[in-house]
C-alpha cells in the first residue's frame, strides 16, 4: 500500500495505482476525456493535469503512478491553469454549436468547458473540418467534433477484440476512421457511442430523437441473451427512445451488446400487435379483451371436453418473464394437461427425468476473470453471448487458456489455445476421447458408465492438447453452448462434458440460450408427468395450442414443420407482442401482450440471478401485460391459484418470500445410467447457427440490426474443398434439401466450417422450409 | 568534413567505410580487448561513466548512467536501439558517420549490447537517407560474415545481433519512444513515461536507446580509456563532438572538435560568414534550441554547459548560422511550419497548439499581424510547454519564445509596417543557391 | 498481388524481428510494395495487412502517418525538395522555385505527361549539402545548382 495526499486528504492506495484512481477514491474529480477505467491509458487529451509536489510541471493524473508520500493538488492554481490551457486547445477546432449537436446536454466537453473554458475564443483562424465516415447502420458520425481521445479506437482493439477503427494521418490532420469504406461490424459497436465524450459518434437509429434532458431514465433488464444486462431505458412521451447500459460490474460492466442496445427499435415498429383479434370464417376481426378471452376460454374448454386435456399444449418463449412462464404452466396443468415447454430449439430431451435441478452456468459471471482454463463445447460463443465472450477476452489477456470444440470455428477475437473441429455427429465421441485422455493424464478412472464407449475411441492430437490443457489448470470450467444444447445428441454431450469437468476438477456450466432459460426450469414450464415436450408437441398435432411470445417457425427447431403442425390444430391461441404473416395464417386468436418494456417481471440469468424489472412505458394500444392476461384467463377457466393482485404475488410462488433463487435449485448434476455413442453420419450434415439478430422476436424486428452485417440473410457456408466436392461455386447459389423441404441460398466459402459439413443458419425465413436445424441434407448447385 | 577527433578522423570520404579499412584504423580492437581480457559488463559501464560521455542525440544525458539503468537480472530479452533518425533541422552528422564510418557504430552497439546484456539491437535510420541505410546493411553483412555479429561473437559465449530499421518520413520517430513504436511497426507516437524504456521498451522489454554518435564514441573510450576521452573535452563535457554547421557560412559541413572549443573557432573552420556579411544569430543545437543573437554566441564555447548558460542548448550539435540578410520572422515561420507538420497528433496541446503557433507567425510574416500577437504567441507556447507527452511540444515552443525574446523588435516592425525589416532583395541575395 | 521478388524482400525484412513480431515489418513491406506499385492503393494496403496478419486499419495508420508513402498516384519521378530553414538559407527555396518553373507545376502537382510530381520536403538530415532533393524517395541529390537541376531533369526524362 502507498500513502498519498490528495487535496489535503490522506489515503492509502494499492501499489500500482494511478493518481486518477486515488483521486476518485477521495471523491476529487479530475477532468478528463481520454481516460476510461476499462481501457488502456493513452494520456493524450492532457485534460487531467494536476499539480504534484516536487514535479516541475503538471502531470496527467490518469497516467502518473502514485509514489509513496506523494502530494497532489487537483485544483490548485497550477493545476487549473494547465487544465484551462488544455481546454482552450480542445475548443479551438471544435464547433461551438452545441444547440444543434446530438450530444448536447450530455457532452463531457460541453460540461467541462462551462467550468474551464474562456469566455471568448482567442483563436480566430478557420476551424478544421473533418469528413464524416459511414460506420454502418448503428453509429452516426460528426467527425469535426472529434477530439482525438482515441477511446473508440482503444475500445475496438481492446474490448471488442478487433481493431476496426484507427487514428490515421498525423498532427492536426489526425482522423479517426475505419479502413477505407469499411463499416464497424462488431456486435459490441454501440459502446463507442457511450465512450465518445463529444458528439462525434452518436446513435444512428436515435439520431436527433430527443434531447437528453427531455427523456426520463428507467432501469430495466435485457430480454435477449442469458447474461441479463442491466439497462437504462430512456423514454419520452411513453416511447422508448434509447437504451443505454446501467453499469453492473457483476454482469455487463459498463457495456451493452448491440442487440441489447438497438432491439428497442422493434418496439416502436409496424409489426406491433396492439388489439385482440379473432379469426372468423377465415377473416381477422378486431375485438375487445373480454370477448377475446371468453372466446379463448370456451375454445379450450370445448377441446378439453371433446378430446381430453392431453389434446391441449402450450409453448412459451424462454424470453418470457418468470411470472408468465409460471402462470402458463399453471393454466395448462389446471386444465389437466402436462404439455408445456419453453425449450423450443431443443431436439434431444432424453436428459429430462435425470436432472437434479435447473441447469445453469455453474459459476458467477464475475468469476470468469479468475478462470485459467476453459473448455467451450458446441457454441457460436461470440455471437450467442457477446458480453460473456468479452469477459473471456479480458481473461485471456490475463492468462486464461481457452479450448473449443465445435463444427464451425469462427473468429472470437481472442486467442483460442486448442481447437477441435468435428462433424456434428462426431461431437460426443470426440468428447469421450478427451475424457479418456484426461483420465489417463490425471491418473483417474473414467466413470464406469463411459468405459465401454471409450473402449472404441482414441484421442487424436487435438483432443490430447485439450486434455493436457485442462489437466494443467487450477481454475477450470467446462461450458456447453447453445449449439450443443440444441444438438440431437445433447444429453450425451452434456453427460460426457460433465465427466470432463469432473476429471479436471473444474466447474461445469450451461450457457443458457435466452434471458430466462434458467427461469423456465424454476417456473416448471416443462413437462413433468409424461407430458409432451416442445418437439413432440410440434410433431404430432394437438387439438389446441397456446403459443406465448414466439414466432413458431423461427423460434422452434421445427421451422416450417411447426407451422404445418399448427395448421392442423382446431385452435391456436397466440399471445404475442408482434404480428407476423405466418401467425395470421396458423393462429385463430391473437392476443397482444406487453414486451419487457411495458410489463413487470423477472429474468433469471445464466448464473441464477433473479432480476426484477418494471414497466418503463405505458402499454401500447390495447396491449396488456402477459401475466394479467393469463390471470384473467385462469379465472375465466375457473382454475385455482389465479386470484392475486400483484405480479409480486406470482413471483413469490416461484421464488418464495426472498424473491431470490434458492441456490440449491440450481444443479447441473445428471444421472447417467447408460451411455452409448450413436453412429457417425455418412452424408453432408448441416450445422445451424442462430444468427445473433434472428434469435428472438424483438431483435429480429429491429430494422437497424437487420441492416448490419450480422443481420444479412443466411448463406451456405462451407470450406473451399467442401464447396468444390459438392460441385458448388463460391458466390453462386445452392439448393439444400432436407427430409421435409428445400431452400435455395447463396454459397460462401468459409474455411472455418468443418470438412464435409455445411453451416446454414436457422431462425430465418429463408431456411425455415428445411423443417429442422440438424441432420443430413443433400446439396446441389443451381 | 573536418576532424580533430576520433569519429571522422583518418577518413577519406567515401572510400574507407569498409570493414577492412575500419580494422586498419584500429577498429574492433575495443571489442577484441573486451572479449580477450574478459572485461566484465560492469567495468565497461564504469569506463563509459568515467569518460563523461553525454548523449549526442540532444538531451545530453550521461551515457554511462543511462546504461546502468538497465535491469541486470532481467529474465527475458533485452534490446538496444540506435537513434539514426536525424531529422532535426540543421543536424546532418549521423548521416556522415553512417556513410563514412558505419563500423564504429556497429562496434559501439556490440559493446553496449555486451555491457547491458542485450540480445538484439536495431539501428533506426532516417527515411530520407535510403542510400545510407543500404550501405549500413552492407556493413552489417560484413560484420556478420566476420563473426562480429551473431552467435558466439569472436568465439566467446556472447551473442548479439543487429539489424537496420528504415524510417519513412517522420521527424517524431527521433523521439526515443516513438522510435520504439515505429520499430514495432506502428505509427510513431511517443509513449507516456514512466514507464521508461529501461523497464518497458521495445516489445515491452528493457531497452536502451542512444544516438549514433554516442555509439560511435564507445570504441575509442574502451580502446583508449575513459580518461583519455574525457581529456579530449572538458570536465563534465568529455570528448570530441561533431558539429553540423549550416546556413550562411562559406563551408557548411561537419566539424569534429573537442567540446569546449570557442564558437568563433568553429565559425572560422566553417569558412566564416558568407559574402562578408555580419553574423546576426545562431541556433546552436538544432532547430528546437533557442536562438542566440550573434553577440551572445560569439562569447560561447561549444559545450553543454557554456551554451546552456547562455540560455540555449547544445542539443544535437547542429549550428544554424544566420547572417544579417535573414528575416527572423520568416525564419521562425518556416520552423513553426515544420513542428506543425511533424506533430504526431496524439496529445492535445501539441496537435492543436503547433498549428495555432504557425498560423499566427504566418499571418505576421504576411502582413496580417495584430498588436497583441506576440503576447498571444507567448501565452500559447506557455500552454504547450511541459504539458505534452513528449518534448516536441517544447521543441516547437522554444524557437517561438526565443525569436520573440531576442528579435522582438523585428516582429513588432512586421506587425506595425506589414513588411519585413530586412528588404526582400537582401533576403533573396543572402539565401540564393549557394554551393561552396 | 505483389511480385515474388517483392514478397521475398518482405520476407527478408520479417526475419529481422522476433518471430511473433511480424508487424514490425509493416513499414518496409509498405516501402517495398510502393516501390513495385508506384503508390499505395487500399488494395495494396489490405494485401500487406493480410500478409503481416495485421488489421488493415493498423497498416493504413502507418501508411498515412509517414510522409514518404503515397496514398494517391504520383508521377513516374517524384522529386521532393527540402525547404526547411537550414536549406532555405542556402538556396533550398530557390531550387524548388527553379524546378517549379522548369516543370510548370507547383508543389503537390504532377506534370500533364505524368512524368514528374513535385513535393515539398522536411529536413532530410543533409542540410550541409543544400540545396538537396530526393528522387523517388531513395536517391538523394546534393548541392543542386540550376545547372545540376537541368542535368537531373534531362536524365530523369530518359
Ligand atoms: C521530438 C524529438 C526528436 C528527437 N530526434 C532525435 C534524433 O533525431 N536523433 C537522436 O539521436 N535523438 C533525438 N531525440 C532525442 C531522443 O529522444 C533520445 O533522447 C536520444 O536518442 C537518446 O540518445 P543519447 O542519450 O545518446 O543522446 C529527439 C527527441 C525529441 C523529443
Ligand atoms: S508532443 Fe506532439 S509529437 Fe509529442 S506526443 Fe504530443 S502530439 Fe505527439
Ligand atoms: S485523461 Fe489523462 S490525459 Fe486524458
Amino acid at each position: 500500500m502507498l500513502e498519498i495526499e490528495i487535496d489535503g486528504k490522506q489515503l492509502q492506495v494499492p501499489d500500482g495505482s494511478t493518481v486518477m484512481e486515488a483521486a476518485s477514491q477521495v471523491g476529487a474529480y479530475v477532468p478528463h476525456f481520454c481516460y476510461h477505467k476499462k481501457l488502456s491509458i493513452a494520456a493524450n487529451c492532457r485534460m487531467c493535469l494536476v499539480q504534484v509536489e516536487k514535479a516541475p510541471k503538471p502531470l496527467p493524473a490518469c497516467a502518473t503512478p502514485v509514489t509513496n508520500g506523494m502530494k497532489v493538488w487537483t485544483h490548485s492554481e497550477q493545476a487549473v491553469k494547465a487544465q484551462k490551457g488544455v481546454m482552450e486547445f480542445l475548443l479551438i477546432n471544435h464547433p461551438l454549436d452545441c444547440p444543434i449537436c446530438d450530444q448536447g446536454g450530455e457532452c463531457q466537453l460541453q460540461d467541462l468547458s462551462v467550468g474551464y473554458g474562456g469566455v471568448q475564443s482567442r483563436y480566430e483562424e478557420e476551424k478544421r473540418v473533418v469528413g464524416n465516415k459511414d460506420l454502418g447502420p448503428l453509429v452516426s458520425t460528426d467527425m469535426t467534433r472529434c477530439i482525438n481521445c482515441t477511446r473508440c479506437v482503444r475500445f475496438t482493439t481492446e474490448i471488442a477484440g478487433l481493431m476496426e477503427l484507427g487514428q490515421a494521418f498525423r498532427g492536426e490532420h489526425a482522423e479517426i476512421m475505419p479502413f477505407v469504406e469499411k463499416t464497424i461490424d462488431s456486435e459490441l459497436s454501440g459502446n463507442i457511442i457511450d465512450l465518445c465524450p463529444v458528439g462525434a459518434l452518436t446513435s444512428k437509429p436515435f439520431r436527433f430523437g430527443a434531447r437528453a434532458w427531455e427523456m426520463s431514465r428507467r432501469k430495466s433488464v435485457s430480454p435477449h441473451d442469458s447474461l441479463g444486462s442491466n439497462l437504462v431505458v430512456q423514454v419520452k412521451n411513453d416511447v422508448v427512445k434509447r437504451v443505454l447500459p446501467l453499469e453492473n460490474d457483476a454482469l455487463n460492466e459498463c457495456w451493452l451488446s448491440d442487440k441489447d442496445r438497438f432491439s428497442y427499435e422493434a418496439l416502436n415498429g409496424e409489426e406491433r400487435l396492439t388489439r385482440p383479434q379473432i379469426k372468423q370464417g377465415g377473416k381477422w376481426i378486431e375485438t375487445d379483451w373480454q370477448s377475446a378471452l371468453e372466446y379463448v376460454a370456451n375454445g379450450l374448454k370445448s377441446v378439453r371436453s371433446e378430446h381430453g386435456a392431453e389434446a391441449i399444449g402450450a409453448l412459451v418463449s424462454p424470453h418470457s418473464t418468470l411470472e408468465e412462464m409460471h402462470l402458463l404452466q399453471a393454466l395448462v396443468r389446471g386444465l389437466g394437461s402436462d404439455n408445456i415447454d419453453f425449450r423450443l430449439r431443443q431436439t434431444d430431451f432424453s436428459a429430462d427425468a435425470r436432472r437434479a435441478g435447473a441447469p445453469w452456468l455453474g459459476l458467477n459471471v464475475a468469476e470468469i476473470g479468475s478462470l485459467d482454463r476453459l473448455f467451450i463445447v458446441g457454441s457460436f460463443f461470440r455471437k450467442d453471448h457477446p458480453l460473456v465472450a468479452q469477459r473471456v477476452r479480458q481473461a485471456v489477456k490475463r492468462g486464461l487458456k481457452v479450448s473449443v470444440l465445435n463444427p464451425v470455428i469462427d473468429d472470437w477475437q481472442f486467442k483460442v489455445e486448442n481447437k477441435i473441429q468435428v462433424k456434428p455427429s462426431a461431437i460426443a465421441g470426440t468428447l469421450v476421447g478427451v475424457a479418456k485422455a484426461l483420465a489417463q493424464k490425471t491418473g483417474q478412472d473414467l466413470a464406469e458408465v463411459f468405459v465401454s464407449a471409450a473402449a472404441g475411441v482414441e484421442a487424436d492430437a487435438a483432443a490430447l492438447s485439450v486434455a493436457n490443457s485442462l489437466a494443467s489448470g487450477r481454475q477450470v470450467a467446462v461450458w456447453i453452448g447453445n449449439y450443443a444444447q440444441q444438438h440431437a445428441d445433447a444429453a450425451s454431450i452434456e453427460a460426457i462434458a460433465q465427466e470432463i469437468a469432473r476429471l479436471s476438477k473444474g466447474r461445469f456450466g450451461i450457457l443458457g440460450e435466452a434471458a430466462n432459460s434458467v427461469g423456465g426450469y424454476l417456473a416448471g414450464s416443462l413437462p413433468s408427468k409424461g407430458g409432451k415436450n416442445a418437439a413432440e408437441m410440434l410433431k404430432a398435432p394437438l387439438k389446441a395450442y397456446v403459443l406465448f411470445g414466439l414466432d413458431a417457425e423461427l423460434d422452434t427447431q421445427a421451422g416450417q414443420a411447426a407451422v404445418d403442425t399448427l395448421g392442423k390444430a382446431d385452435t391456436v391461441i397466440a399471445l404475442s407482442a408482434f404480428k407476423s404473416e405466418s401467425a395470421l395464417a396458423y393462429a385463430d386468436v391473437l392476443l397482444p401482450i406487453a414486451p419487457f418494456t411495458e410489463t413487470a417481471g423477472i429474468f433469471v440469468n445464466a448464473e441464477g440471478r433473479a432480476q426484477a424489472f418494471y414497466p418503463v412505458v405505458k402499454t401500447a394500444g390495447e396491449v396488456r401485460p402477459g401475466w394479467k392476461v393469463l390471470r384473467v384467463l385462469g379465472e375465466l377457466l375457473g382454475l385455482d391459484g389465479f386470484d392475486f393482485d400483484k405480479v409480486e404475488d406470482v413471483r413469490q410462488i416461484v421464488l418464495g418470500a426472498a424473491q431470490e433463487v434458492d441456490r440449491a435449485r440450481l444443479n447441473n448434476a445428471l444421472t447417467v445410467d447408460s451411455f452409448a455413442l450413436g453412429a457417425a453420419a455418412q452424408g453432408v450434415e448441416r450445422v445451424a447457427d442462430i444468427p445473433i439478430y434472428a434469435a428472438d422476436p424483438i431483435a429480429r424486428r429491429s430494422a437497424p440490426l437487420q441492416r448490419t452485417r450480422d443481420g444479412q440473410a443466411p448463406a451456405l457456408r462451407a470450406s473451399a474443398s467442401t464447396v468444390a466436392k459438392l460441385g458448388l461455386e463460391a458466390g453462386g447459389t445452392a439448393k439444400v434439401k432436407s427430409a421435409t423441404g428445400a431452400v435455395t441460398v447463396p454459397v460462401v466459402v468459409d474455411d472455418g466450417v468443418v470438412e464435409g459439413s455445411i453451416c446454414l443458419a436457422g431462425a430465418h425465413a429463408d431456411t425455415s422450409a428445411l423443417g429442422g436445424l440438424h441432420g443430413e441434407v443433400s446439396v446441389e448447385r443451381v | 568534413m573536418s576532424s580533430q577527433g576520433i569519429i571522422l578522423s583518418g577518413l577519406d570520404g567515401d572510400r574507407t567505410w569498409r570493414l577492412a579499412d575500419y580494422i586498419k584504423r584500429g577498429g574492433y580492437e575495443a571489442l577484441r580487448k573486451i572479449i580477450a581480457e574478459k572485461i566484465s559488463a560492469d567495468d565497461v559501464i564504469a569506463e563509459v561513466k568515467k569518460s563523461s560521455l553525454r548523449g549526442r542525440g540532444g538531451a545530453g544525458f550521461p551515457t554511462g548512467l543511462k546504461w546502468s539503468f538497465m535491469p541486470r537480472a532481467f529474465p527475458g530479452a533485452k534490446y538496444l536501439a540506435c537513434n539514426s533518425d536525424e531529422g532535426e533541422p540543421g543536424t546532418f552528422k549521423d548521416r556522415d558517420i553512417l556513410r563514412y564510418n558505419p563500423h564504429s557504430v556497429i562496434e559501439g552497439m556490440i559493446i553496449a549490447g555486451y555491457a547491458m546484456g542485450c540480445e538484439r539491437g536495431y539501428n533506426y535510420i532516417h527515411g530520407e537517407i535510403f542510400e545510407v541505410y543500404s550501405r549500413f546493411e552492407e556493413a552489417l553483412q560484413e560484420a556478420r560474415e566476420a563473426g562480429l555479429l551473431g552467435k558466439n561473437i569472436l568465439g566467446s559465449d556472447f551473442s548479439f545481433d543487429l539489424f537496420a530499421h528504415h524510417g519513412y518520413g517522420a521527424y517524431i520517430c527521433g523521439e526515443e519512444t516513438a522510435l520504439l513504436e515505429s520499430i514495432e511497426g506502428k505509427k510513431g507516437q511517443p509513449r507516456f513515461k514512466p514507464p521508461f524504456p529501461a523497464s518497458f521498451g521495445l516489445y515491452g522489454k528493457p531497452t536502451t536507446i542512444n544516438n549514433t554518435e554516442t555509439f560511435a564514441s564507445i570504441p575509442y573510450i574502451i580502446r583508449e580509456g575513459g580518461d583519455a576521452f574525457l581529456a579530449l573535452g572538458k570536465p563534465n563535457n568529455g570528448g570530441t563532438k561533431l558539429f553540423s554547421v549550416s546556413g550562411h557560412v562559406n563551408k557548411p559541413g561537419n566539424y569534429e572538435i573537442p567540446l569546449g572549443t570557442p564558437f568563433a573557432d568553429l565559425l572560422e573552420m566553417a569558412g566564416g560568414v558568407r559574402g562578408g556579411r555580419k553574423l546576426k544569430a545562431v541556433i546552436p543545437g538544432g532547430s528546437s534550441a533557442p536562438v542566440l543573437p550573434a553577440s551572445v554566441m560569439m562569447d560561447c564555447t561549444m559545450d553543454y554547459d557554456s551554451i546552456s548558460k547562455a540560455g540555449s542548448m547544445l542539443g544535437s550539435g547542429a549550428v544554424i548560422v544566420m547572417d544579417e540578410s535573414t528575416c527572423m520572422v520568416k525564419a521562425l515561420e518556416r520552423l513553426s511550419y515544420f513542428y506543425f507538420e511533424e506533430s504526431c497528433g496524439q496529445c492535445t496541446p501539441c496537435r492543436e497548439g503547433t498549428g495555432w503557433l504557425y498560423r499566427v507567425v504566418h499571418r505576421i510574416e504576411n502582413g496580417l499581424g495584430r498588436p497583441d500577437d506576440l503576447d498571444l504567441l507567448n501565452s500559447v507556447t506557455a500552454n504547450i510547454m511541459g504539458r505534452t507527452i513528449c518534448a516536441l511540444g517544447d521543441a516547437a515552443s522554444m524557437p517561438v519564445q526565443s525569436f520573440i525574446k531576442h528579435f522582438g523588435d523585428e516582429f513588432a516592425f512586421h506587425i506595425e509596417h506589414k513588411k519585413c525589416l530586412v528588404p526582400q532583395d537582401v533576403q533573396r541575395e543572402g539565401s540564393k543557391i549557394y554551393v561552396a | 498481388m505483389l511480385s515474388p521478388e517483392s514478397l521475398k524482400k518482405i520476407d527478408r525484412e520479417i526475419a529481422k524481428y522476433p518471430p511473433d513480431q511480424k508487424q514490425s515489418a509493416s513499414m518496409s513491406a509498405l516501402r517495398i510494395a510502393q516501390e513495385e506499385k508506384g503508390w499505395l492503393s487500399s488494395e495494396t494496403i489490405e494485401f500487406v495487412a493480410k500478409y503481416l496478419e495485421m488489421p488493415a486499419i493498423a497498416v493504413y495508420e502507418v501508411a498515412s502517418f509517414y510522409n514518404m508513402y503515397d496514398l494517391s498516384p504520383v508521377g513516374a519521378r517524384k522529386i521532393t525538395v527540402c525547404t526547411n530553414l537550414p536549406c532555405a538559407l542556402s538556396g533550398g527555396v530557390h531550387a524548388a522555385d527553379y524546378i517549379k518553373k522548369r516543370l510548370g507545376i507547383d508543389f503537390n502537382e504532377t506534370t500533364s505527361d505524368g512524368k514528374f510530381t513535385l513535393k515539398e520536403g522536411e529536413c532530410m538530415g543533409a542540410c550541409g549539402d543544400a540545396p538537396v532533393l530526393l528522387v523517388n524517395n531513395h536517391h538523394m541529390c546534393s548541392w543542386m545548382t540550376e545547372e545540376k537541376i537541368d542535368q537531373l531533369l534531362e536524365d530523369l526524362k530518359k
